[in-house]
């Protein structure tokens, strides 16, 4: 019981640490349409960045938010750059562009900072936290409380001036074009809001396994929370989380060692597969997919 | 090369649809062919076998792909998963005593029954979903693949293929190998351009330009569609059991995994979507174009003339083909292809350029 309990409360952790991931896909996908593919990679760069400005002899709470600047003039310049162009493309191209802007990133910054993984100290500790037989991961805890506070915040962001903007563009780009809101901008501001996002899951995520190149191997199950819980909604990144993180927690925990490991993968992406068959636009999604 | 079009009137119909409707193109094609035949008297076993080889068997894969993605405008982002099918099962066969031959058709509709099977679960989607769905696809056969120690022979385990014959010719020397590879892509390319011209490459072609459309026709899209996974992923499968015959000859999982379905994709798109010429260039290029530049640099850097680190040098592959997918996609969307065709255009008529229509 006491191994069930723990697998379930460090999934639940580990599954709202992916939804910090799943979070900037959706504030993208929400406002322009695009499926940012690169986001794992996205969160790679930002953990790398944490790590530049930690290694300068910055504290953390400064190199943190350092970062996050850094992060959101990314996400500002790779929108201007690139996406930009990609407007009114089919969606393969703007897919294989994201893809491709992924594989430079895997290469292009462990090739300049160095392969080896970093390990970065925000400041968690690693002493597990017990509470009566189980077993509580550290950093997966402080993970998912953060996760939720974010969450939380950019709900509330939704709520302000800007955020208001943001909404109508995700609604419509050209009825937002017509009441004076600049979609472009709007656009590139989100872009900067998944930059910064990322931030947060680079730390954490580089804080639990090392910054190097596997951390945008979270696109992965990042993908599978985003489609189950709506690749348009705030709110279904955390339900997606969870399910995504408690199923890929439990099942392998007491399937690996019968079937020979790695069952991870497969439930990620049995998720994914019968979310699309049975309710493609998932939980909280809204229901305008072109269905045959 | 010289005014081409010279001398040729398309009088009658016939002409008019022929496949390569201009003698000159005719006698390049040929020309190109005969090369490619003679090219183990030509190129050296160490070019032959690790340049030419290869970039032929992709070129056969990334066909067989775009018969789905630009011909039927279905994505696919688990191409490799529909080879490491094939690939597994032809390896299989032939060690449970089936001939060679036989094999690869048997291995080629496994493949396309279960690259069906996926599809039909994925073609209640488009677009982005249908990449998700595929995307699943790929992990799963991976797991598979991996897990079943009856398929792979265990978690890192290589099966070595054995010794086959083709048609009673022994293909274990550099050169058999080679020639059973291109009459592989060579049949795959007349298909794929006879394809175009019936009534299947016809409907195809309607479902990938708006699919209500094409059903108020009378094309079945669902029908049509899943035909187009199971002919691509037959053709994927006996692609990928070529390559594991006449190219890895020990397989394992990893040369089948998620980075190659990617690698196939971006094949397709930087030759340009639904092309023949366009898969040829597009594998070559994104085959050999990373190996040439990093050599390239790496000599540079031998030499002092661009100071770069080692490790960066590692990386530079990937920053290479990342970057190549990513101006690609900005500068010339219709690919490689399109670029062959400007140039071909460009020389049909020269030097008589006001005669261009």
């Amino acid at each position: 019981m006491a191994y069930f309990v723990e697998l379930l409360i460090n999934g639940a952790l580990t599954g709202l640490m992916y939804s910090l991931v799943a979070l900037g896909f959706v504030l993208i996908y929400k406002s322009a349409g695009v499926p940012n593919l690169a986001q794992g990679a996205v969160v790679m760069v930002a953990g790398y960045a944490v790590w530049l400005f930690l290694s300068w002899g910055l504290p953390v709470w400064l190199s943190i938010p350092a970062a996050m600047v850094t992060m959101f003039l990314f996400g500002l310049v790779v929108e201007r750059l690139l996406l930009r162009r990609m407007v009114g493309q089919p969606v393969i191209m703007v897919v294989m562009l994201t893809l491709g802007l992924e594989i430079l990133l895997r290469g292009l910054v462990p090739g300049i900072l160095g392969s080896a993984p970093k390990s970065i100290d925000v400041g968690i500790g690693f002493a597990p936290v017990i509470i009566g037989d189980v077993f509580i991961n550290r950093t997966s805890l402080v993970g998912g409380i953060v996760a939720l506070l974010l969450v939380g915040a950019s709900l509330l962001f939704f709520r302000t001036r800007l955020g208001t903007k943001l909404r109508a563009v995700s609604d419509d780009h050209i009825s937002s074009w017509a009441v004076g809101i600049s979609v472009e901008r709007a656009i590139g501001i989100s872009w900067g809001l998944a930059g910064i996002a990322a931030v947060v899951a680079g730390a954490l995520w580089g804080s639990s396994q090392g910054v190097d190149w596997t951390l945008s191997m979270l696109l992965f199950p990042a993908i599978a929370v985003v489609i189950l819980g709506g690749v348009d909604s705030i709110p279904g990144v955390v339900v997606g989380g969870l399910v995504v993180g408690i199923l890929g927690s439990v099942i392998p925990g007491y399937l690996d060692s019968i079937v020979g490991g790695s069952t991870r993968d497969v439930v990620t992406s049995l998720i994914i597969l019968l979310t699309i068959m049975v309710r493609p636009f998932g939980i909280f999604g809204r229901e305008d997919i072109e269905r045959i | 090369m010289f005014y081409r079009l010279s001398g040729t009137f398309h009088t009658n119909y016939q002409a008019d649809r022929k496949l390569w409707k201009i003698p000159a193109d005719r006698w390049l094609v040929l020309t190109v062919f005969a090369l490619a035949v003679l090219a183990p008297f030509l190129v050296s076993p160490l070019y032959l076998g690790s340049y030419v080889l290869p970039w032929i068997i992709w070129s056969a894969a990334a066909l067989s792909l775009t018969l789905l993605m630009g011909m039927a405008g279905q994505l696919h982002f688990g191409f490799a998963a529909v080879m490491a099918i094939g690939a597994y099962s032809s390896i299989h066969l032939v060690r449970a005593g089936v001939p060679f031959e036989i094999a690869l058709l048997l291995s080629g509709i496994i493949a396309a029954v279960i690259g069906a099977v996926f599809g039909a679960a994925a073609l209640r989607v488009k677009g982005l979903y249908l990449v998700m769905a595929t995307l699943a696809m790929q992990y799963l056969v991976d797991w598979v693949v991996v897990n079943v120690p009856w398929i792979s022979g265990g978690a890192h385990a290589t099966l070595r293929t054995p010794a086959v014959s083709f048609l009673f010719m022994d293909i274990s020397s550099l050169a058999s190998r080679y020639w059973l590879a291109l009459a592989w892509a060579a049949l795959i390319t007349v298909f794929y351009l006879n394809v175009k011209r019936t009534s299947f490459g016809r409907s195809l072609v309607a479902i990938r330009d708006k699919d209500f459309a094409a059903a108020v026709i009378g094309v079945d899209p669902f029908k049509t569609k899943l035909m187009a996974f199971f002919t691509s992923s037959f053709l994927g499968g006996v692609s990928g059991a070529i390559l594991a015959f006449c190219y890895y000859r020990a397989v394992t999982p990893e040369q089948f995994g998620f980075n190659v379905s990617i690698q196939l994709v971006a094949m397709v798109l930087v030759g340009g979507l639904g092309s023949v010429i366009g898969s040829y260039l597009g594998a070559g290029f994104v085959l050999l174009a990373p190996i040439f530049l990093t050599n390239l640099i790496a000599g540079l850097a031998a030499s002092g003339w661009v100071p770069v680190s080692q490790n960066f040098l590692s990386h530079l592959p990937l920053v290479i083909y990342g970057a190549m997918i990513i101006g690609f996609l900005l500068f010339e969307p219709l690919g490689l292809a399109k670029i062959y065709d400007n140039i071909r255009k460009y020389f049909l008529v020269w030097p008589f350029r006001h005669a261009r229509s």
